[in-house]
């Protein structure tokens, strides 16, 4: 059966940046998602894994608030305990399976210290076959870059990151998948909200200068950037909501042309009751000043999690109901968050004044690649879970 | 760049540090400039004011060797004093405010002055058009390319740009010529000069209107060709006008509607705004305040239709899709007055209802008829060799 055409997947593009709707982001690898189960005193096993998103699928209402859920390949091929598999239990509340398809991150060869370039481009072509096997519709791949104070991330890096993700785009596109491009500026560090703000001008007007040079349609690609924030080590005060909002519109408006179907911010350590806040802001801003063509929404991991996975930790068979339920207010508090119109008390219990959901280097995927040998990696350091 | 997971992680823990040393004097360019012009706040307002919704951009920068062939066509000789005299015509055409909010300028006419001693500069502020001037000094052929031409100027561009200033300018244009299959080298060559003039303009107080012009050419390529180089040719300019650190809230884009090639049969209204919109769509962030199209050989109805078609074809346009017109307002203008004084009035009239006519059509109420209708394509030769051409 021939893969879908451009025009089809602008259309599974344009669907998942609907209006009121946004993504979540449930990729996280074994080892990543191992850790916060642990820190929750649950063992990191396939069945718990399974059984955790397991309530975020089956969370209440999700299908007015999700267009998509982003999974990792392990989950794509999970079932709910009846039987069903996770594909099927999202289509049938009217979501779309995603998956993520890069294999983390490595060093950059000749970068600055920290810098970061993302694998599984060998094996991508292949791998996205199977994906829409199983039901995939879209997929994501994260490239990280670092800002440190005063100075954006280097050329080297923004280059090859950009590369790559248009790279990852074209391939996912010709395989009839819509590519989610993720060039996440890192929130760790000192740095202000402006060095923030130009660096992401740099690094995004690179990505999609790369992308329109690897043949990828605008169309059939949504963006998944940072909103303009300051690093997690800035003395400054936080910026409030509005602040965020004119920053993250002016940088959005500088570099994404109109034929991008949808900008989904990623929430990246800030704590969830900040991102969703954030979030109504810009949506509120865009529709007050106009020109902000593209949907303005949300693909956002621990910004949906954080307090589910609280509320699971340590009893999980007794809280599911409750979890899920929170599961189900958070969904909805950002999908009122993409139509500007967030009121009230957020359901977060994990966004106390200074909390933050930034999380310390996480170290190298060990699931793709078992024989290798990580460098040694600081402490892992959750806060607010 | 493959490498094993494994030897990466063996190199990166013995990495030595002078990689990281190194990098800690790079500024962050776009951050510097951007804070550091006193200018910004007057650019961004001057960008949206020429971009004001209903307004377009009346283009009389033609040097004086092609001014001097328009006169002629019309019996009239290239003398300094006939080209002010002209140029009078066209500023002090009653009423082209309501319709022009800008008004770009060949350098010996910015400095000159109507018959009765009042400057260019004032007459145009008088009825609400901001000055503009054109910083180029022409087209000179690139060696080893079949005819392609690179824009010549940046040698002293931040000091004239300073002097037009001083004069009254307060925004600035650069034409790039480029074509359908233009080379990898004409490409960079263009849009690097557009991109280091854009910033140098800004610099010194002057808003970039960037040209990057894709001539309607001979030839039966497609529109969707057309379209194809356009795109190309934008991500180009785009990414260098990022990395050059200009700010794109006060800069004004001049580029081509898609057109078919001259010998291909004309495109209608519909599809030239298709493609356009579409290219536009793909390639300019919504920072950019107006998109000003040149006419480039369309006829004055042509030009027009096609300006009303794109409005729609791309009901909320994040920018002003509008028009810098050069030919398309003064073809018939210049016919009408033929130099002689008893036909200044008509000919202003002529001027004032093309610009009106422009105006409808920007604002998606052009309904006809035209001032000017059933006129041919306006073609000239492109010319290269330097200043004054």
């Amino acid at each position: 059966m021939a893969p879908p055409s451009i025009d089809e997947l602008a259309a599974v593009a344009a669907a998942l940046a609907a209006p009121g709707k946004g993504l979540l982001a449930s990729d996280e690898s074994t080892g990543t998602i191992g850790k916060r189960l642990e820190k929750g005193g649950i063992e990191n096993t396939a069945e718990n894994r399974r059984a955790y998103r397991e309530l975020l699928y089956t969370a209440p209402g999700i299908g007015g608030a999700f267009s998509g859920v982003i999974m990792f390949k392990e989950t794509l091929g999970q079932c709910a305990s009846d039987g069903t598999p996770f594909v099927e239990v999202l289509r049938r509340a009217g979501v779309m399976a995603g998956i993520k398809v890069d294999e983390g991150l490595v060093p950059l060869e000749g970068g600055e210290e920290g810098e970061t370039s993302t694998r599984g481009l060998e094996t991508l072509e292949a791998a996205c076959r199977q994906y829409v096997a199983q039901g995939a519709r879209f997929a994501k791949w994260r490239a990280a870059l670092r800002v440190e104070e005063g100075r954006c991330p280097s050329d080297l890096a923004v280059k090859v990151n950009a590369e790559q993700l248009a790279e990852y785009a074209a391939i996912c596109q010709a395989a009839g998948l819509v590519p989610i491009v993720e060039p996440e500026l890192l929130i760790d560090g000192p740095h202000s909200a402006e060095t923030f703000a130009a660096a992401s001008e740099k690094a995004i007007a690179a990505c999609v200068a790369a992308l329109w040079r690897r043949g990828v349609a605008l169309e059939a690609c949504l963006l998944k950037p940072q909103m303009v924030v300051q690093g997690t080590e800035c003395s400054a005060p936080r910026a409030a909501p509005e602040q965020v909002a004119a920053a993250t519109l002016r940088v959005m408006r500088r570099v994404v042309p109109p034929a991008v179907a949808g900008i989904m911010f990623l929430s990246g350590g800030q704590t969830e009751e900040e991102a969703t806040r954030n979030l109504d802001a810009i949506n509120k801003l865009a529709k007050e000043e106009g020109r902000a063509p593209w949907s303005l929404s949300f693909s956002f991991g621990r910004g949906l999690q954080a307090s589910v996975l609280k509320i699971w930790s340590n009893a999980p068979p007794s809280r599911a109901s409750e979890a899920r339920a929170m599961a189900g207010a958070l969904a909805e508090a950002n999908a009122a968050a993409a139509r500007g119109e967030f009121a009230g008390r957020h359901p977060s219990v994990t966004s106390a004044p200074g909390a933050t959901l930034h999380e310390t280097w996480r170290g190298w995927r060990t699931d793709v690649d078992p024989a290798a040998a990580p460098p040694p990696a600081p402490a892992l350091a959750l806060a607010g879970v | 760049m493959a490498l094993s997971a494994k030897s990466a992680a063996a190199r990166s823990a013995a990495a030595p540090r002078g990689a990281a040393s190194r990098a800690r004097t790079v500024r962050v360019a776009a951050l510097s400039t951007e804070k550091s012009n006193p200018y910004m706040e007057e650019l961004r307002a001057t960008a949206n004011y020429i971009a004001t919704r209903g307004k377009g951009i009346l283009a009389s920068d033609e040097s004086n060797a092609t001014t001097g062939k328009r006169l002629a066509t019309v019996g009239v000789d290239n003398t300094e004093d006939n080209r002010r005299a002209w140029r009078e015509l066209l500023y002090t055409a009653p009423g082209l405010g309501q319709y022009i909010s800008g008004a770009i300028m060949f350098d010996e006419t910015l400095f000159q002055s109507t018959a009765g001693g009042v400057q260019f500069v004032d007459v145009l502020k008088k009825q609400g058009i901001l000055p503009g001037i054109k910083v180029d000094t022409g087209l000179e052929v690139i060696p080893g390319t079949d005819g392609e031409t690179s824009t010549q100027g940046l040698d002293g561009l931040g000091e004239r740009c300073a002097r037009y200033y001083k004069q009254g300018a307060r925004f600035a244009k650069w034409r790039a010529v480029l074509k359908v299959g233009s080379s990898t080298t004409a490409i960079l060559e263009n849009a690097h000069g557009l991109a280091r003039y854009a910033q140098i303009a800004q610099a010194n107080g002057l808003v970039p209107i960037v040209e990057p012009e894709v001539t309607l050419g001979p030839g039966t390529y497609t529109i969707e060709e057309n379209a194809y180089w356009s795109e190309k040719i934008n991500s180009h300019v785009m990414r260098l006008l990022n990395e050059y650190g200009v700010v794109l809230d006060a800069i004004l884009l001049k580029p081509n509607m898609c057109l078919p090639g001259l010998d291909a049969p004309t495109a209608s209204p519909a599809d030239v705004a298709k493609y356009t919109v579409r290219t536009m769509l793909r390639s300019i962030p919504p920072a950019v305040p107006g998109i000003h199209f040149l006419s480039g050989g369309m006829s004055e109805e042509e030009s027009t239709l096609n300006l009303q078609a794109l409005q729609e074809a791309c009901p909320n346009s994040p920018w002003s899709l509008t028009f810098s017109y050069g030919r398309a307002l003064q073809s018939s203008t210049l016919k009408t007055w033929a130099g002689k004084k008893e036909n200044a009035d008509k000919a202003q009239d002529i001027l004032v209802q093309l610009a009106r006519a422009n105006s409808q059509a920007q604002l998606g109420k052009y309904k006809g008829p035209h001032p000017v209708p059933g006129g041919g394509r306006i073609l000239q030769a492109l010319r290269t060799g330097g200043p004054g051409k």
